[in-house]
């Protein structure tokens, strides 16, 4: 019989949409300071102000969203555990990550049926996370450069110089592509699961509760 | 209580002032040496005299050694600047051997140079300009048939204290830029664990070295230095947060072209690649030529000059970020990173139409209920 189990607790859900919102503001106030797509008509406009004003902004919401999230893989469910991410560690998650592999290369039939990530994704997401960590150092090591001896500057400024001033832009910018590839795959994924696996794949992001049947497990 | 009335301006003690004038210096001049001197090094006003007393008192012999450069920092520094620091320094100090303004030639010069080093051993300063090629051990620049690395190191070694000038000698600059044919390296690479003081920039700002020999004959020692060596009162902020286009960047106003609506107004160069945004230097407050103007002044975004590889990675100018390896000279990280976006669209799209068409693979089949 379908059961119907809490696999996404609160503050993964919260979390989530708010990394999704941040990381929506950050690309586009982000591609602003990059490269400013709007001109001011006029001196009494303040429109890199605000959009620096806004990405400074939404990094630290990030990141103490990010932040809540790490902490929460040692106090949540399994599901949310850091174990989760490392699915290759066990002989079944190898398994799992195989079968999952082979599905969505067309060579094999079955899904490797979950209650919360699969082996495949859960990889995608360990990369995640760091591309975020390194969105956050990077991006708070450039923001220190405003005031040389602050806060951000002594923890992170020897990044600065480490790697080379123009080209932490560079890497941060080129990480915000990545990032954003990653979510079309990620939504397109969140899209064939809930279509092949029936389960309440997209709604359980929302909600956080999924349909499994533990026979089928 | 105390009041900003009580505080005395202090002066310049007369005496000084007198016997700087039998030198041949007016005291006008002497007066807004110091005061300026005193005002780039961000010390407080009432140092002015002992300022005045400091490079009255001492004349320490300088050695000006140079390697591979091309005396751009020499002739930024004898072109002068305030009234003429240029000449009020080579009047204080006791100038041994300098390539450019020297007498002496040849074997001459060499054995002036080695005596100048033996007699005033760990007393006199050094000023590097140019990098130090060390390919080919060393054969690409040699002096006297020594090569640049024997003499540099044996300088610096035997120097009180060394000053780089020029970002050739304090990073590698443009002859350690890719490929870096000769090998070319900064003097702290070519003697690590030297008292180094860093003054790049291309050329070095003649107001920065004279402020940092100041201070070095006011205090005895060199000034606090950032991360990468550079004296903190001047390159302890960024271009861009004293720049006087700074309105413009914040206001969302951009020069888009050379010469364009919003270049002969005084826009911000941004779009146009400027790098003060990541560069750290006093170009806004300082200026070049006797404070007359500096790039973004005369209309030309920084360049980043005084920044470590600066020749391979502020460049292309023109453009805010570096060339993205492996890829032609028109891509630009945008571009490249809405391919990738694009890319992955078509390739999961691509991916969904054909699972679409799966049959027979998801889950719970027996359970699904049609309704009419």
């Amino acid at each position: 019989m379908l059961r119907i189990y809490y696999v996404w607790e609160w503050p993964v859900r919260i979390t989530h949409w708010i990394n999704v919102f941040s990381m929506f503001m950050l690309s586009i106030t982000g591609f602003y300071i990059g490269s400013p797509f709007m001109t001011a008509p006029d001196s009494s406009m303040y429109i890199m102000g605000w959009m620096r004003f806004l990405h400074f902004t939404f990094a630290y919401l990030f990141t103490v969203s990010v932040a809540a999230r790490i902490l929460w893989m040692f106090i949540g469910n399994h599901h949310a555990s850091w174990r989760a991410f490392f699915p290759w560690l066990t002989v079944e998650g190898r398994k799992n990550f195989i079968k999952m592999f082979r599905y969505y290369t067309f060579t094999g039939k079955r899904i490797s049926y979950e209650v919360g990530h699969n082996p495949v994704a859960a990889t995608a997401y360990l990369g995640i996370f760091a591309l975020f960590i390194f969105q956050i150092v990077s991006g708070f090591a450039m923001y220190g450069q405003f005031a040389p001896g602050g806060f951000w500057d002594s923890i992170l400024g020897g990044l600065n110089v480490l790697v080379g001033n123009q080209w932490m832009r560079m890497l941060h910018h080129g990480v915000m592509w990545l990032l954003i590839g990653f979510i079309i795959n990620h939504v397109y994924s969140g899209w064939l699961m809930d279509i092949k696996e029936r389960n309440g794949t997209m709604s359980g992001i929302f909600s956080g509760y999924r349909y499994i049947e533990p026979e089928d497990l | 209580m105390k009041t900003d009335l009580d505080v005395v301006t202090p002066s310049i003690p007369e005496e000084i002032l007198l016997r700087m004038e039998a030198k041949g210096i007016s005291r006008r001049d002497f007066i807004k040496f110091c005061t300026a001197t005193t005002a780039a090094l961000a010390l407080p006003i009432s140092m002015l005299p002992k300022v005045a007393q400091a490079v009255e008192d001492n004349r320490p012999p300088v050695i000006w050694a140079e390697y591979q450069s091309c005396s751009g920092d020499s002739e930024a520094f004898l072109r002068g600047n305030q009234p003429t620091a240029g000449e009020i320094i080579l009047d204080l100090i006791s100038l041994e051997y300098a390539d450019v303004i020297m007498a002496a030639a040849g074997h001459q010069a060499e054995e002036n140079k080695l005596q100048a080093m033996e007699k005033y051993k760990g007393q006199y300063i050094l000023i590097v300009e140019g990098s130090i090629p060390t390919g080919a051990d060393g054969a690409y620049c040699t002096i006297g048939g020594h090569s640049a690395m024997e003499d540099c190191k044996k300088l610096v070694q035997n120097a009180a204290a060394t000053i780089c000038v020029g970002t050739c000698a304090t990073f590698g600059g443009i002859p350690a830029a890719a490929p870096n044919p000769t090998n070319a390296v900064s003097v702290s690479s070519l003697v690590p664990g030297a008292t180094i003081v860093n003054l790049p920039g291309c050329p070095v700002n003649a107001e920065n070295l004279t402020a940092t020999i100041v201070h070095f004959l006011t205090f005895g020692k060199l000034p606090a230095v950032d991360r990468l060596g550079r004296p903190k009162f001047a390159y302890g902020k960024r271009i861009h947060d004293n720049c006087e286009r700074r309105g413009h960047f914040d206001a969302g106003q951009y020069a888009e072209s050379f010469g364009d609506p919003g270049h002969r107004q005084g826009h911000c160069l941004y779009k146009l690649g400027c790098k003060g945004p990541e560069t750290f230097h006093n170009c806004p407050t300082v200026r070049y030529n006797e404070g007359i103007s500096w790039p973004v002044m005369a209309g030309h975004g920084c360049i980043g000059c005084s920044e470590p590889g600066f020749w391979d990675t502020m460049s292309p100018f023109y453009r805010r970020l570096p060339k993205v390896p492996g890829f032609g000279i028109e891509d630009t990280a945008d571009k490249i990173g809405i391919g990738l976006a694009a890319a992955t669209a078509l390739a999961f799209g691509i991916h969904g139409v054909a699972s679409c068409f799966r049959k027979g693979d998801a889950m719970e089949e027996d359970k699904v209920v049609k309704e009419d």
